[in-house]
């Protein structure tokens, strides 16, 4: 009896302190479900960047460019973690960028519009190395200079070619009288670093197979393996120039977020409801269990910064549906064993055991389709496969773990009447 | 009544179920099988075949009140519903109206009137140009292949804790409902979009979670079963009898849902809503009427292999 009521307790004001969590965020661990998960562009709206390919030749096809600009964009997109965005050509020679509400668009349009031409140049602007000698770009994090503090920055390898050509211009950066004896890195035609040659190690240039662009001390992990990405993905077919940059609405419709999310919760009202009417007493442990999936669901989903448009909350409602049919399917075969005229306790027991197979193969068959989404997919199925994943493990959890609980909990309390149960 | 349905034989009556079943998969079948020839049943909407965009500076800070008015004003005189109506703008004035193609006096037609009701002069048209398919032929095909990869490792998962035979039905059952749903989309002309893929990932999901029950008290009965002359037929219907109110209480909790957004759902939410409807429903009845006798129908009569 005590032990029940303590039971039932914990789980009451863990369920309370999610909900607490959910709704005002603790410190900076858990934000705000609000401020933590990123709406997408169907529900909310985002940015709209614009950009225009900058060629000489005005009468040349550009479509093939385009495509190829365009599938570059993509890859770039997912590489800054806005799988939810839109990339389509408008016009000739503008491509549209979509992407959903974000702090800095500003920083956005810079990384995405970058050409990742990667130049070797002396002081004169002579071009010793080209983006056609590099081998490929990786990230690294250590130190790059005499000092030893590590930083993250990215090597660039040469090819045979390159090599070759890495040595020509040490050597004959090395070799001026005027003083300025560095090689400038330039990326998109801006100096990136220019380390000087040192004469007395290196009088006849340097012959290495590598280089390393170093990008400052405040360059995140992240920066630099973007950088390296896409100066191995190679270069965009021209530059991209942005000619606008504008707010767009909720694709979906303005109210679109605000009419599903009461719908959803009336919906979730009436699924509760007739639980506890079907089930009775289970039906209530039910409506606890699924608050609590809610809540914790809700501070998952902003702790992971989840992207979360129409697939995403498609992938939710599945997983709530599935939360609720485990419940259903345990309860059942309660039913079926208390029909039998067994104890409550026991048909409890062997209830849990009988569903058990059923629930775990049905949800390790969603999990799969969830990894193999989250890998293979992209876009929004990515959206779709993250809230799937993180909701079906929970609620597997929640359903064969909290329920029952709350199960022997509702026994310990003396609620014993099969009556209460519906027989 | 009750007795009648608790007699009922799913796998001697799976003759008439495949003919309803035939009914609601043929529509979608013949729509996919026809795309490869160029003839196209689906209403594809701009995300998959590209379109018009339009922008224009209403002067006016734009609602959902303003932005229903004026998919009104384009559907009317366009004759073709809009894709999008969406608010634009740093000051949220303009309006960027995305639709199927539509030629230049369309265009200039639907800014008449709309510069009509919301007084706009000519420079406030600011943009009307073309644009191309969001989800083109690259991104279909990865979400093809990424939805394969899913089916035939779940197969092998089916094959390892059920046999080949069942994982085979419970694709099977999978193909019928996201058929159903197709079948859907074109009889009711629903405008194919990214929406879609939402729909179909999710009835995917709830498809392959309604068959797997189902089978869990199959292999179940089939062990307790073992030895006595019982057939496969006779330990299938009485599953499925078993597993009865359990399939039709989850159908009816997640259809709640489903028919609240449908209600209260804007238009592109309905258009959401609706297909998974659909599609639930066709998930219980798959899972109750195809899958298991799909799995008798697949086993020989003299087999006598228990799991």
């Amino acid at each position: 009896m005590k032990k029940s009521v303590i039971t039932l307790l914990i789980i009451l004001a863990l369920t309370a302190a999610l909900l607490f969590a959910a709704f005002n965020g603790i410190g900076s661990i858990i934000p705000r479900t609000q401020d933590g998960i990123v709406l997408g562009l169907d529900l909310v709206g985002g940015s709209e960047i614009t950009y225009e390919a900058q060629v000489t030749d005005k009468s040349g096809d550009l479509s093939e460019g385009m495509s190829s600009a365009i599938a570059m964009l993509r890859q770039r997109l997912d590489a800054l973690g806005y799988t939810e965005a839109n990339a389509y050509q408008a016009g000739d020679r503008q491509i549209v960028v979509e992407i959903p509400s974000i702090s800095d668009p500003e920083d956005a349009v810079q990384k995405l519009g970058s050409t990742a031409v990667v130049t070797f140049e002396d002081a004169d602007g002579k071009q010793w190395i080209t983006g056609s000698d590099l081998d490929k770009a990786y990230y690294e994090y250590g130190p790059t200079d005499n000092s030893g503090v590590p930083n993250h920055h990215v090597v660039l390898t040469f090819n045979a070619e390159g090599q070759k050509k890495f040595l020509e211009g040490t050597r004959s950066v090395v070799q001026r009288s005027d003083g300025k004896n560095y090689l400038a890195i330039c990326l998109d035609g801006e100096v990136v670093s220019s380390p000087t040659v040192d004469k007395k190690n290196n009088p006849d240039g340097i012959n290495s197979d590598s280089a390393v662009i170093t990008m400052g001390n405040d360059a995140t992990a992240e920066d630099a393996t973007y950088l390296a990405n896409i100066i191995s993905a190679g270069q965009m077919p021209f530059d991209l120039e942005c000619v606008k940059l504008q707010g767009v609405g909720a694709s979906l419709g303005e109210r679109s977020l605000q009419t599903s999310l009461l719908a959803g919760l009336i919906g979730l009202l009436i699924v509760m409801l007739f639980m506890i009417v079907v089930y009775r007493v289970m039906g209530v442990i039910s409506c606890i269990a699924l608050t609590l999936y809610g809540a914790l669901m809700a501070v998952l989903l902003s702790v992971f910064r989840i992207n979360l448009s129409l697939p995403g909350i498609a992938g939710i409602i599945l997983t709530v549906g599935m939360a609720v049919d485990a419940n259903v399917v345990i309860y059942e075969r309660i039913k079926e064993e208390l029909r039998t005229g067994k104890t409550l306790l026991y048909a409890i027991d062997t209830g849990y055991k009988g569903a058990l197979r059923a629930i775990v193969d049905s949800n390790i068959t969603t999990i799969i389709a969830g990894v193999v989404l989250w890998i293979f997919g992209t876009g929004t199925i990515i959206g779709f496969a993250q809230t799937l994943l993180i909701g079906v493990i929970l609620s597997m959890i929640i359903m064969l773990v909290v329920t029952r609980l709350l199960l022997h909990a509702a026994v310990g309390l003396k609620i014993r009447s099969p009556k209460a149960y519906c027989v | 009544m009750r007795d009648k349905i608790r007699g009922f034989s799913f796998t001697k009556n799976f003759k008439f179920i495949s003919i309803i079943a035939a009914l609601f998969v043929i529509v979608g079948l013949v729509g996919l099988l026809l795309l490869p020839f160029g003839v196209q049943l689906f209403n594809f909407d701009i995300d998959f075949v590209g379109g018009t965009t339009m922008q224009f500076d209403l002067h006016t800070p734009v609602t959902a009140e303003i932005t229903s008015d004026v998919a009104a004003v384009v559907q009317e005189v366009s004759g073709k519903p809009a894709s999008s109506v969406t608010k634009a703008g740093d000051s949220g004035t303009q309006v960027v109206i995305k639709s199927l193609e539509l030629d230049s006096e369309t265009r200039d037609a639907i800014f008449d009137a709309l510069a009509e009701k919301y007084g706009m002069q000519d420079t406030d048209n600011l943009k009307s140009d073309y644009v191309s398919a969001s989800v083109g032929s690259d991104l279909r095909n990865k979400a093809i292949k990424a939805s394969l990869i899913a089916v035939a490792l779940i197969l092998v998962y089916i094959t390892i804790r059920f046999e080949f035979r069942s994982g085979i039905a419970a694709i099977i059952a999978l193909v019928h409902d996201l058929l159903v749903m197709l079948s859907m989309y074109i009889i009711f002309r629903i405008p194919f979009n990214m929406n879609f893929i939402a729909a179909a990932l999710t009835i995917f999901g709830y498809s392959i979670n309604a068959t797997i029950v189902v089978f869990d008290r199959i292999r179940e009965n089939r062990k307790k079963e073992m030895g006595k002359k019982t057939t496969f037929a006779e330990i299938v219907d009485k599953s499925i009898h078993q597993t009865m109110t359990r399939s039709l209480n989850t159908t009816i909790t997640t259809l709640i849902v489903m028919v609240c957004l449908l209600i209260l759902g804007v238009s592109s939410i309905r258009n959401f809503a609706a297909p998974i409807c659909v599609g639930v429903i066709a998930g219980c009845f798959s899972s109750v009427c195809l899958s298991g006798p799909l799995w008798n129908l697949f086993t020989p009569k003299n087999d006598v292999r228990t799991k």
